[in-house]
Protein backbone atom coordinates (compact mmCIF):
# COMPACT_ATOMS: atom_id res chain seq x y z
CA UNK A 1 0.00 0.00 0.00
CA UNK A 2 1.41 3.39 -0.98
CA UNK A 3 0.73 5.35 2.17
CA UNK A 4 1.84 8.65 0.66
CA UNK A 5 -1.10 8.52 -1.73
CA UNK A 6 -3.66 8.55 1.07
CA UNK A 7 -5.01 11.81 2.39
CA UNK A 8 -5.03 12.55 6.11
CA UNK A 9 -8.75 11.81 6.52
CA UNK A 10 -8.47 8.34 4.98
CA UNK A 11 -5.46 7.56 7.10
CA UNK A 12 -7.24 8.59 10.30
CA UNK A 13 -10.20 6.45 9.31
CA UNK A 14 -7.95 3.45 8.68
CA UNK A 15 -6.19 3.93 12.02
CA UNK A 16 -9.49 4.17 13.89
CA UNK A 17 -10.78 1.04 12.12
CA UNK A 18 -7.62 -0.85 13.00
CA UNK A 19 -7.92 0.18 16.67
CA UNK A 20 -11.48 -1.12 16.68
CA UNK A 21 -10.22 -4.48 15.44
CA UNK A 22 -7.44 -4.38 18.05
CA UNK A 23 -9.84 -3.67 20.91
CA UNK A 24 -11.98 -6.61 19.77
CA UNK A 25 -8.96 -8.93 19.52
CA UNK A 26 -7.68 -7.88 22.96
CA UNK A 27 -10.99 -8.54 24.69
CA UNK A 28 -11.50 -11.84 22.89
CA UNK A 29 -7.91 -12.78 23.68
CA UNK A 30 -8.29 -12.07 27.39
CA UNK A 31 -11.59 -13.94 27.37
CA UNK A 32 -9.93 -16.99 25.84
CA UNK A 33 -7.05 -16.72 28.31
CA UNK A 34 -9.52 -17.18 31.14
CA UNK A 35 -10.07 -20.89 30.42
CA UNK A 36 -7.29 -23.49 30.37
CA UNK A 37 -8.74 -25.06 27.21
CA UNK A 38 -8.56 -21.95 25.05
CA UNK A 39 -5.83 -20.04 26.91
CA UNK A 40 -3.08 -20.77 24.42
CA UNK A 41 -4.95 -19.26 21.52
CA UNK A 42 -5.90 -16.24 23.64
CA UNK A 43 -2.44 -14.75 23.68
CA UNK A 44 -2.16 -15.26 19.92
CA UNK A 45 -5.39 -13.29 19.37
CA UNK A 46 -4.15 -10.48 21.60
CA UNK A 47 -0.77 -10.57 19.87
CA UNK A 48 -2.43 -10.19 16.48
CA UNK A 49 -4.30 -7.18 17.85
CA UNK A 50 -1.05 -5.57 18.97
CA UNK A 51 0.51 -6.15 15.56
CA UNK A 52 -2.44 -4.63 13.70
CA UNK A 53 -2.47 -1.50 15.89
CA UNK A 54 1.29 -1.00 15.64
CA UNK A 55 1.41 -1.35 11.85
CA UNK A 56 -1.53 0.97 11.19
CA UNK A 57 -0.13 3.61 13.54
CA UNK A 58 2.63 4.17 10.98
CA UNK A 59 -0.09 5.77 8.81
CA UNK A 60 -0.51 8.56 11.37
CA UNK A 61 -0.53 11.87 9.46
CA UNK A 62 2.70 13.83 9.98
CA UNK A 63 4.46 10.96 11.75
CA UNK A 64 8.18 11.60 11.49
CA UNK A 65 11.43 11.12 13.38
CA UNK A 66 11.80 7.66 11.85
CA UNK A 67 15.52 7.71 12.62
CA UNK A 68 14.48 7.66 16.31
CA UNK A 69 11.29 5.67 16.01
CA UNK A 70 12.49 2.54 14.22
CA UNK A 71 15.61 1.94 16.35
CA UNK A 72 13.54 2.38 19.53
CA UNK A 73 10.96 -0.20 18.40
CA UNK A 74 13.53 -2.67 17.12
CA UNK A 75 15.81 -2.35 20.16
CA UNK A 76 12.98 -2.58 22.71
CA UNK A 77 11.37 -5.54 20.97
CA UNK A 78 14.62 -7.44 20.46
CA UNK A 79 15.91 -7.01 24.02
CA UNK A 80 12.59 -7.93 25.62
CA UNK A 81 12.07 -10.88 23.28
CA UNK A 82 15.54 -12.20 24.04
CA UNK A 83 15.21 -11.81 27.81
CA UNK A 84 11.68 -13.25 27.82
CA UNK A 85 12.84 -16.38 25.98
CA UNK A 86 15.72 -16.97 28.36
CA UNK A 87 14.12 -16.43 31.76
CA UNK A 88 13.48 -19.49 33.94
CA UNK A 89 9.89 -20.26 34.93
CA UNK A 90 10.68 -19.69 38.61
CA UNK A 91 11.78 -16.15 37.76
CA UNK A 92 8.61 -15.26 35.83
CA UNK A 93 7.15 -12.91 38.49
CA UNK A 94 10.03 -10.48 38.41
CA UNK A 95 10.11 -10.44 34.60
CA UNK A 96 6.42 -9.53 34.59
CA UNK A 97 7.28 -6.76 37.07
CA UNK A 98 10.03 -5.50 34.79
CA UNK A 99 7.93 -5.43 31.60
CA UNK A 100 5.08 -3.88 33.54
CA UNK A 101 7.39 -1.15 34.81
CA UNK A 102 8.37 -0.45 31.21
CA UNK A 103 4.71 0.07 30.31
CA UNK A 104 4.27 2.51 33.19
CA UNK A 105 7.44 4.30 32.17
CA UNK A 106 6.19 4.60 28.60
CA UNK A 107 2.92 6.14 29.80
CA UNK A 108 4.89 8.60 31.93
CA UNK A 109 7.10 9.38 28.93
CA UNK A 110 4.04 10.28 26.83
CA UNK A 111 2.92 12.62 29.60
CA UNK A 112 6.43 14.08 29.84
CA UNK A 113 6.61 14.82 26.10
CA UNK A 114 3.28 16.62 26.29
CA UNK A 115 4.05 18.55 29.48
CA UNK A 116 7.57 19.65 28.54
CA UNK A 117 6.22 21.01 25.26
CA UNK A 118 3.99 23.30 27.32
CA UNK A 119 1.30 23.42 24.62
CA UNK A 120 -2.07 24.60 25.87
CA UNK A 121 -4.44 21.69 26.53
CA UNK A 122 -8.01 21.70 27.78
CA UNK A 123 -8.24 21.46 31.61
CA UNK A 124 -9.49 17.86 31.45
CA UNK A 125 -6.64 16.89 29.16
CA UNK A 126 -3.94 18.46 31.33
CA UNK A 127 -5.35 16.88 34.48
CA UNK A 128 -5.43 13.46 32.82
CA UNK A 129 -1.95 13.92 31.38
CA UNK A 130 -0.58 14.77 34.83
CA UNK A 131 -2.53 11.99 36.55
CA UNK A 132 -1.40 9.40 34.01
CA UNK A 133 2.16 10.66 34.33
CA UNK A 134 2.03 10.37 38.11
CA UNK A 135 0.58 6.85 38.16
CA UNK A 136 2.85 5.70 35.33
CA UNK A 137 5.98 7.03 37.03
CA UNK A 138 5.05 5.40 40.36
CA UNK A 139 4.37 2.12 38.57
CA UNK A 140 7.71 2.40 36.75
CA UNK A 141 10.00 3.00 39.72
CA UNK A 142 7.93 0.75 42.01
CA UNK A 143 8.04 -2.15 39.54
CA UNK A 144 11.80 -1.77 39.14
CA UNK A 145 12.23 -2.02 42.93
CA UNK A 146 9.92 -5.06 42.96
CA UNK A 147 12.05 -6.60 40.22
CA UNK A 148 15.22 -5.85 42.18
CA UNK A 149 13.82 -7.44 45.32
CA UNK A 150 12.61 -10.64 43.69
CA UNK A 151 15.79 -10.95 41.65
CA UNK A 152 17.78 -10.64 44.88
CA UNK A 153 19.47 -7.39 43.82
CA UNK A 154 17.91 -5.52 46.75
CA UNK A 155 18.26 -7.67 49.82
CA UNK A 156 17.07 -5.62 52.72
CA UNK A 157 13.88 -3.78 53.49
CA UNK A 158 14.34 -0.12 54.29
CA UNK A 159 12.22 1.02 57.19
CA UNK A 160 12.37 3.99 59.49
CA UNK A 161 10.07 5.58 62.04
CA UNK A 162 7.35 7.72 60.51
CA UNK A 163 7.97 6.23 57.08
CA UNK A 164 4.30 6.23 56.11
CA UNK A 165 4.03 9.93 56.98
CA UNK A 166 7.16 10.75 55.01
CA UNK A 167 5.79 8.87 51.99
CA UNK A 168 2.50 10.70 52.34
CA UNK A 169 4.41 13.97 52.32
CA UNK A 170 6.23 13.01 49.11
CA UNK A 171 3.06 12.01 47.26
CA UNK A 172 1.28 15.16 48.45
CA UNK A 173 4.16 17.28 47.21
CA UNK A 174 4.09 15.50 43.85
CA UNK A 175 0.32 15.96 43.62
CA UNK A 176 0.54 19.66 44.53
CA UNK A 177 3.15 20.38 41.90
CA UNK A 178 1.09 18.27 39.50
CA UNK A 179 -1.87 20.57 40.12
CA UNK A 180 0.33 23.63 39.45
CA UNK A 181 1.52 22.09 36.19
CA UNK A 182 -1.95 21.00 35.10
CA UNK A 183 -3.47 24.38 35.88
CA UNK A 184 -0.75 26.06 33.84
CA UNK A 185 0.44 28.25 36.73
CA UNK A 186 3.91 26.76 36.73
CA UNK A 187 4.05 24.72 33.57
CA UNK A 188 7.76 25.35 32.96
CA UNK A 189 10.36 22.59 32.65
CA UNK A 190 11.63 22.97 36.22
CA UNK A 191 8.25 22.18 37.74
CA UNK A 192 7.58 19.36 35.30
CA UNK A 193 10.95 17.82 36.18
CA UNK A 194 10.35 18.21 39.90
CA UNK A 195 6.94 16.58 39.48
CA UNK A 196 8.39 13.50 37.80
CA UNK A 197 11.30 13.20 40.25
CA UNK A 198 8.90 13.23 43.20
CA UNK A 199 6.59 10.70 41.52
CA UNK A 200 9.50 8.35 40.80
CA UNK A 201 10.78 8.79 44.34
CA UNK A 202 7.38 7.89 45.76
CA UNK A 203 7.31 4.64 43.78
CA UNK A 204 10.67 3.66 45.24
CA UNK A 205 9.78 4.68 48.80
CA UNK A 206 6.43 2.91 48.69
CA UNK A 207 7.91 -0.39 47.46
CA UNK A 208 11.15 -0.61 49.46
CA UNK A 209 9.63 -1.51 52.85
CA UNK A 210 7.41 -4.27 51.40
CA UNK A 211 8.72 -7.79 52.00
CA UNK A 212 9.37 -10.37 49.31
CA UNK A 213 6.37 -12.53 50.22
CA UNK A 214 3.98 -9.68 49.48
CA UNK A 215 5.64 -8.66 46.23
CA UNK A 216 3.15 -10.53 43.97
CA UNK A 217 0.29 -8.44 45.31
CA UNK A 218 2.34 -5.33 44.70
CA UNK A 219 3.25 -6.37 41.14
CA UNK A 220 -0.40 -7.03 40.43
CA UNK A 221 -1.29 -3.60 41.83
CA UNK A 222 1.31 -1.90 39.65
CA UNK A 223 -0.03 -3.84 36.69
CA UNK A 224 -3.41 -2.23 37.34
CA UNK A 225 -1.68 1.15 37.81
CA UNK A 226 0.02 0.89 34.44
CA UNK A 227 -3.30 0.01 32.82
CA UNK A 228 -4.88 3.09 34.32
CA UNK A 229 -1.96 5.32 33.33
CA UNK A 230 -2.20 4.01 29.76
CA UNK A 231 -5.94 4.72 29.72
CA UNK A 232 -5.42 8.30 30.95
CA UNK A 233 -2.72 8.99 28.38
CA UNK A 234 -5.09 7.43 25.85
CA UNK A 235 -7.55 10.23 26.59
CA UNK A 236 -4.78 12.75 26.10
CA UNK A 237 -3.73 11.18 22.79
CA UNK A 238 -7.38 10.71 21.72
CA UNK A 239 -6.56 7.06 21.22
CA UNK A 240 -9.46 4.64 21.73
CA UNK A 241 -7.28 1.52 21.67
CA UNK A 242 -5.25 2.83 24.61
CA UNK A 243 -8.35 3.86 26.55
CA UNK A 244 -10.05 0.49 26.13
CA UNK A 245 -7.00 -1.73 26.67
CA UNK A 246 -5.73 0.38 29.56
CA UNK A 247 -9.08 0.46 31.31
CA UNK A 248 -9.71 -3.26 30.88
CA UNK A 249 -6.31 -4.00 32.42
CA UNK A 250 -6.86 -1.39 35.12
CA UNK A 251 -10.10 -2.92 36.33
CA UNK A 252 -9.08 -6.55 35.78
CA UNK A 253 -5.79 -5.88 37.57
CA UNK A 254 -7.55 -4.28 40.52
CA UNK A 255 -9.80 -7.30 40.93
CA UNK A 256 -6.87 -9.68 40.57
CA UNK A 257 -4.97 -7.74 43.25
CA UNK A 258 -7.91 -8.07 45.63
CA UNK A 259 -8.21 -11.80 44.94
CA UNK A 260 -4.52 -12.26 45.71
CA UNK A 261 -4.61 -10.23 48.90
CA UNK A 262 -7.70 -12.14 50.05
CA UNK A 263 -6.01 -15.48 49.38
CA UNK A 264 -3.24 -14.36 51.72
CA UNK A 265 -5.78 -13.24 54.30
CA UNK A 266 -4.54 -9.68 54.08
CA UNK A 267 -6.12 -6.43 53.09
CA UNK A 268 -4.41 -4.38 50.43
CA UNK A 269 -3.76 -1.57 52.92
CA UNK A 270 -2.15 -4.09 55.23
CA UNK A 271 0.17 -5.25 52.46
CA UNK A 272 1.18 -1.73 51.48
CA UNK A 273 1.61 -0.06 54.83
CA UNK A 274 2.41 -2.64 57.49
CA UNK A 275 5.74 -4.03 56.32
CA UNK A 276 4.75 -7.64 57.10
CA UNK A 277 5.63 -10.38 54.65
CA UNK A 278 9.34 -10.12 55.17
CA UNK A 279 11.34 -13.20 56.10
CA UNK A 280 11.66 -13.31 59.84
CA UNK A 281 9.76 -10.08 60.09
CA UNK A 282 7.23 -11.40 62.58
CA UNK A 283 7.77 -12.83 66.00
CA UNK A 284 6.48 -16.39 66.24
CA UNK A 285 3.02 -15.98 67.72
CA UNK A 286 0.82 -18.34 69.63
CA UNK A 287 1.58 -20.79 72.37
CA UNK A 288 4.42 -23.29 72.23
CA UNK A 289 3.77 -26.30 70.03
CA UNK A 290 3.77 -29.57 71.94
CA UNK A 291 5.01 -32.96 70.81
CA UNK A 292 8.03 -33.84 68.71
CA UNK A 293 8.89 -34.23 65.05
CA UNK A 294 9.12 -37.89 64.08
CA UNK A 295 11.52 -38.82 61.27
CA UNK A 296 10.90 -41.56 58.69
CA UNK A 297 12.96 -43.35 55.97
CA UNK A 298 12.34 -42.95 52.26
CA UNK A 299 11.89 -46.73 51.95
CA UNK A 300 8.97 -46.73 54.39
CA UNK A 301 7.33 -43.79 52.64
CA UNK A 302 7.77 -45.55 49.30
CA UNK A 303 5.90 -48.62 50.53
CA UNK A 304 3.22 -46.47 52.13
CA UNK A 305 2.55 -44.60 48.90
CA UNK A 306 2.84 -47.62 46.59
CA UNK A 307 0.05 -49.41 48.43
CA UNK A 308 -2.11 -46.36 49.03
CA UNK A 309 -5.39 -45.74 47.23
CA UNK A 310 -5.14 -42.01 47.20
CA UNK A 311 -2.15 -39.71 47.50
CA UNK A 312 -2.37 -35.93 47.59
CA UNK A 313 0.77 -33.93 46.86
CA UNK A 314 1.05 -30.46 48.39
CA UNK A 315 3.85 -28.59 46.61
CA UNK A 316 5.28 -25.27 47.74
CA UNK A 317 7.81 -22.84 46.40
CA UNK A 318 10.56 -24.86 48.11
CA UNK A 319 9.91 -27.64 45.60
CA UNK A 320 10.46 -25.29 42.68
CA UNK A 321 13.61 -23.85 44.22
CA UNK A 322 14.99 -27.38 44.60
CA UNK A 323 13.96 -27.99 40.93
CA UNK A 324 12.18 -31.12 42.16
CA UNK A 325 8.97 -30.80 40.12
CA UNK A 326 10.17 -33.10 37.33
CA UNK A 327 11.11 -35.81 39.85
CA UNK A 328 7.78 -35.35 41.64
CA UNK A 329 5.90 -35.92 38.39
CA UNK A 330 8.04 -39.00 37.68
CA UNK A 331 7.10 -40.34 41.11
CA UNK A 332 3.42 -39.62 40.45
CA UNK A 333 3.50 -41.41 37.10
CA UNK A 334 4.87 -44.51 38.84
CA UNK A 335 2.07 -44.32 41.38
CA UNK A 336 -0.59 -43.76 38.72
CA UNK A 337 0.70 -46.80 36.82
CA UNK A 338 0.19 -48.83 40.00
CA UNK A 339 -3.40 -47.64 40.16
CA UNK A 340 -2.94 -45.08 42.92
CA UNK A 341 -5.11 -42.01 42.58
CA UNK A 342 -2.86 -38.94 42.65
CA UNK A 343 -3.92 -35.31 42.98
CA UNK A 344 -1.99 -32.09 43.42
CA UNK A 345 -3.35 -29.61 45.97
CA UNK A 346 -2.43 -26.02 45.24
CA UNK A 347 -2.86 -23.27 47.75
CA UNK A 348 -3.81 -19.92 46.16
CA UNK A 349 -0.49 -18.39 47.19
CA UNK A 350 1.72 -21.42 46.51
CA UNK A 351 4.73 -20.26 44.53
CA UNK A 352 5.35 -16.58 44.15
CA UNK A 353 1.98 -15.56 42.73
CA UNK A 354 -1.45 -17.17 42.45
CA UNK A 355 -1.17 -19.71 39.68
CA UNK A 356 2.62 -19.65 39.64
CA UNK A 357 2.78 -23.19 41.06
CA UNK A 358 0.46 -24.40 38.30
CA UNK A 359 2.85 -22.99 35.74
CA UNK A 360 5.81 -24.72 37.41
CA UNK A 361 3.94 -28.05 37.51
CA UNK A 362 2.80 -27.61 33.93
CA UNK A 363 6.43 -27.05 32.96
CA UNK A 364 7.26 -30.43 34.48
CA UNK A 365 4.47 -31.99 32.38
CA UNK A 366 1.74 -32.43 35.00
CA UNK A 367 -1.67 -32.32 33.26
CA UNK A 368 -3.84 -29.52 34.66
CA UNK A 369 -6.77 -31.82 35.41
CA UNK A 370 -4.75 -33.55 38.15
CA UNK A 371 -4.27 -30.19 39.84
CA UNK A 372 -6.93 -29.01 42.27
CA UNK A 373 -7.26 -25.75 44.12
CA UNK A 374 -8.06 -25.28 47.77
CA UNK A 375 -11.87 -25.40 47.62
CA UNK A 376 -11.91 -28.48 45.39
CA UNK A 377 -9.42 -30.55 47.34
CA UNK A 378 -9.98 -29.71 51.00
CA UNK A 379 -12.84 -32.18 51.45
CA UNK A 380 -10.71 -34.93 49.90
CA UNK A 381 -7.91 -34.96 52.46
CA UNK A 382 -10.02 -37.02 54.86
CA UNK A 383 -10.18 -39.87 52.37
CA UNK A 384 -6.50 -39.62 51.42
CA UNK A 385 -4.06 -42.25 52.64
CA UNK A 386 -1.02 -40.05 52.23
CA UNK A 387 -0.56 -36.29 52.00
CA UNK A 388 2.96 -35.55 50.75
CA UNK A 389 4.07 -32.04 51.66
CA UNK A 390 7.06 -30.87 49.67
CA UNK A 391 8.42 -27.39 50.13
CA UNK A 392 5.19 -26.02 51.59
CA UNK A 393 4.88 -24.79 55.15
CA UNK A 394 2.58 -21.99 56.29
CA UNK A 395 -0.19 -22.99 53.87
CA UNK A 396 -0.66 -26.32 55.70
CA UNK A 397 -0.25 -25.01 59.24
CA UNK A 398 -3.39 -25.96 61.20
CA UNK A 399 -2.90 -23.12 63.72
CA UNK A 400 -4.45 -20.90 61.04
CA UNK A 401 -7.73 -22.67 61.93
CA UNK A 402 -7.29 -23.00 65.68
CA UNK A 403 -4.98 -20.43 67.26
CA UNK A 404 -6.45 -16.95 67.42
CA UNK A 405 -3.18 -15.42 68.59
CA UNK A 406 -1.26 -16.60 65.52
CA UNK A 407 -0.48 -14.00 62.85
CA UNK A 408 -1.75 -16.38 60.19
CA UNK A 409 -5.04 -17.09 62.02
CA UNK A 410 -7.91 -17.04 59.57
CA UNK A 411 -5.80 -17.65 56.48
CA UNK A 412 -7.40 -20.39 54.38
CA UNK A 413 -5.16 -23.45 54.52
CA UNK A 414 -5.00 -26.86 52.91
CA UNK A 415 -6.31 -29.40 55.44
CA UNK A 416 -3.40 -31.77 54.97
CA UNK A 417 -3.53 -32.68 58.66
CA UNK A 418 -6.81 -34.54 58.00
CA UNK A 419 -5.06 -37.16 55.84
CA UNK A 420 -4.39 -40.57 57.38
CA UNK A 421 -0.61 -40.13 57.00
CA UNK A 422 1.21 -36.87 56.45
CA UNK A 423 4.74 -36.97 55.05
CA UNK A 424 6.74 -33.75 55.08
CA UNK A 425 9.86 -33.46 52.97
CA UNK A 426 11.97 -30.80 54.58
CA UNK A 427 15.57 -29.72 54.52
CA UNK A 428 15.93 -29.01 58.24
CA UNK A 429 13.90 -28.25 61.34
CA UNK A 430 13.53 -24.49 60.82
CA UNK A 431 10.28 -22.51 60.85
CA UNK A 432 8.46 -21.33 57.72
CA UNK A 433 8.57 -18.22 55.55
CA UNK A 434 6.71 -16.19 58.13
CA UNK A 435 8.81 -17.51 61.02
CA UNK A 436 5.84 -19.31 62.56
CA UNK A 437 6.26 -22.80 64.02
CA UNK A 438 4.20 -25.35 62.09
CA UNK A 439 1.94 -27.45 64.33
CA UNK A 440 1.40 -29.93 61.49
CA UNK A 441 4.95 -31.23 61.84
CA UNK A 442 4.29 -32.27 65.43
CA UNK A 443 1.06 -34.22 64.88
CA UNK A 444 0.83 -37.95 65.63
CA UNK A 445 0.07 -38.81 62.00
CA UNK A 446 2.96 -36.74 60.62
CA UNK A 447 6.39 -38.11 59.70
CA UNK A 448 9.34 -36.01 58.59
CA UNK A 449 11.50 -37.03 55.63
CA UNK A 450 14.58 -34.85 55.97
CA UNK A 451 16.68 -33.95 52.99
CA UNK A 452 16.99 -31.85 49.84
CA UNK A 453 13.72 -31.93 47.87
CA UNK A 454 15.17 -33.37 44.69
CA UNK A 455 17.29 -36.04 46.44
CA UNK A 456 14.44 -37.09 48.73
CA UNK A 457 12.02 -37.55 45.82
CA UNK A 458 14.65 -39.55 43.91
CA UNK A 459 14.88 -41.88 46.90
CA UNK A 460 11.10 -42.19 46.94
CA UNK A 461 11.12 -43.13 43.25
CA UNK A 462 13.60 -45.93 43.98
CA UNK A 463 11.54 -47.03 46.97
CA UNK A 464 8.29 -47.17 44.98
CA UNK A 465 9.99 -49.10 42.19
CA UNK A 466 11.27 -51.61 44.77
CA UNK A 467 7.90 -51.97 46.50
CA UNK B 1 -14.01 11.76 20.32
CA UNK B 2 -16.00 13.92 22.70
CA UNK B 3 -15.45 13.80 26.45
CA UNK B 4 -18.72 12.08 27.23
CA UNK B 5 -18.17 9.36 24.63
CA UNK B 6 -14.71 8.76 26.09
CA UNK B 7 -16.31 8.48 29.52
CA UNK B 8 -18.77 5.86 28.21
CA UNK B 9 -15.88 3.90 26.72
CA UNK B 10 -14.07 4.10 30.05
CA UNK B 11 -17.05 2.80 32.01
CA UNK B 12 -17.87 -0.06 29.64
CA UNK B 13 -14.23 -1.13 29.39
CA UNK B 14 -13.93 -1.12 33.19
CA UNK B 15 -16.89 -3.51 33.50
CA UNK B 16 -15.49 -5.69 30.72
CA UNK B 17 -12.19 -6.09 32.56
CA UNK B 18 -13.94 -6.93 35.79
CA UNK B 19 -16.19 -9.53 34.16
CA UNK B 20 -13.35 -11.24 32.30
CA UNK B 21 -11.28 -11.81 35.44
CA UNK B 22 -14.19 -12.63 37.73
CA UNK B 23 -14.65 -16.16 36.40
CA UNK B 24 -11.03 -17.20 36.04
CA UNK B 25 -9.76 -20.29 37.87
CA UNK B 26 -6.81 -19.65 40.19
CA UNK B 27 -4.53 -21.77 38.03
CA UNK B 28 -4.65 -19.11 35.32
CA UNK B 29 -4.08 -16.07 37.51
CA UNK B 30 -0.38 -15.76 36.79
CA UNK B 31 -0.67 -16.22 33.00
CA UNK B 32 -3.64 -13.86 32.96
CA UNK B 33 -1.77 -11.20 34.91
CA UNK B 34 1.02 -11.65 32.41
CA UNK B 35 -1.47 -11.46 29.54
CA UNK B 36 -3.02 -8.27 30.84
CA UNK B 37 0.50 -6.94 31.30
CA UNK B 38 0.99 -7.60 27.58
CA UNK B 39 -2.27 -5.86 26.68
CA UNK B 40 -1.28 -2.55 28.23
CA UNK B 41 1.74 -2.71 25.95
CA UNK B 42 -0.66 -0.96 23.55
CA UNK B 43 0.89 2.17 25.10
CA UNK B 44 3.33 1.63 22.22
CA UNK B 45 0.98 3.27 19.71
CA UNK B 46 0.67 6.36 21.89
CA UNK B 47 4.41 6.52 22.44
CA UNK B 48 4.96 6.17 18.67
CA UNK B 49 2.74 9.16 17.96
CA UNK B 50 4.34 11.17 20.79
CA UNK B 51 7.82 10.52 19.39
CA UNK B 52 6.62 10.81 15.79
CA UNK B 53 5.70 14.46 16.20
CA UNK B 54 8.28 15.44 18.83
CA UNK B 55 9.96 18.80 18.12
CA UNK B 56 12.78 19.53 20.55
CA UNK B 57 15.66 17.19 21.27
CA UNK B 58 14.43 16.74 24.83
CA UNK B 59 11.05 15.56 23.50
CA UNK B 60 12.80 13.21 21.09
CA UNK B 61 14.96 11.66 23.82
CA UNK B 62 12.01 11.14 26.16
CA UNK B 63 9.94 9.87 23.25
CA UNK B 64 12.69 7.44 22.30
CA UNK B 65 12.82 6.07 25.85
CA UNK B 66 9.03 5.83 25.85
CA UNK B 67 8.84 3.87 22.59
CA UNK B 68 11.74 1.66 23.66
CA UNK B 69 10.05 0.77 26.94
CA UNK B 70 6.61 0.34 25.37
CA UNK B 71 8.02 -2.04 22.76
CA UNK B 72 9.72 -3.92 25.60
CA UNK B 73 6.45 -4.15 27.49
CA UNK B 74 4.62 -5.52 24.46
CA UNK B 75 7.28 -7.95 23.24
CA UNK B 76 8.33 -9.19 26.67
CA UNK B 77 4.74 -9.52 27.83
CA UNK B 78 3.89 -11.57 24.77
CA UNK B 79 6.84 -13.94 25.04
CA UNK B 80 6.48 -14.80 28.73
CA UNK B 81 2.69 -15.22 28.48
CA UNK B 82 3.00 -17.45 25.44
CA UNK B 83 5.69 -19.53 27.14
CA UNK B 84 3.54 -20.04 30.22
CA UNK B 85 0.35 -20.89 28.35
CA UNK B 86 2.20 -23.25 26.02
CA UNK B 87 2.61 -25.60 28.97
CA UNK B 88 -1.05 -25.94 29.88
CA UNK B 89 -2.21 -29.29 28.58
CA UNK B 90 -4.85 -31.71 29.82
CA UNK B 91 -4.07 -35.38 30.33
CA UNK B 92 -6.31 -36.12 27.33
CA UNK B 93 -4.26 -33.83 25.10
CA UNK B 94 -1.10 -35.46 26.40
CA UNK B 95 -2.29 -38.91 25.34
CA UNK B 96 -3.15 -37.58 21.89
CA UNK B 97 0.21 -35.93 21.58
CA UNK B 98 1.81 -39.34 22.02
CA UNK B 99 0.36 -40.29 18.63
CA UNK B 100 2.05 -37.46 16.75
Amino acid sequence: MDSAALDAGTRQWLIQASYFVTAFLFIMGLKRMSSPVTARSGIVWAGAGMLVATLFTFLFPGLGNYEWLLPAIILGTALAWWSGRRVAMTDMPQMIALYNGFGGGAAAAIAAVRLYRGEAMSPTMSILAVLGGLIGAVSFSGSLVAFGKLQGLIKRSFRFAGQNYFNLLVILAAATIGVFVAAGWHADSLYVSLFFVLALLFGVLMTLPIGGADMPVVISLYNAFTGLAVAFEGFVMQNAAMIIAGTVVGSAGTLLTQLMARAMNRSLGNVLFSGFGDTGGVAAGGGPVTGSMKPIDAADVGVMMAFAQKVIIVPGYGMAVAQAQHKVWELCQLLIDRGVMVRFAIHPVAGRMPGHMNVLLAEAGVPYDLIADLEEINAEFESADVALIIGANDVVNPVARTDKSSPIYGMPILNADKARNVIVIKRGQGAGFSGIENALFFLDNTRMLYGDGQAAVSQLIQAVKAA
Amino acid sequence: MTGIVALYIFMLAAFTGYEIIGKVPVILHTPLMSGSNFVHGIVLVGAMVALGDAHSNLEKVIGFIGVFMAAGNAAGGYVVTERMLEMFKSSGARAKRGGH
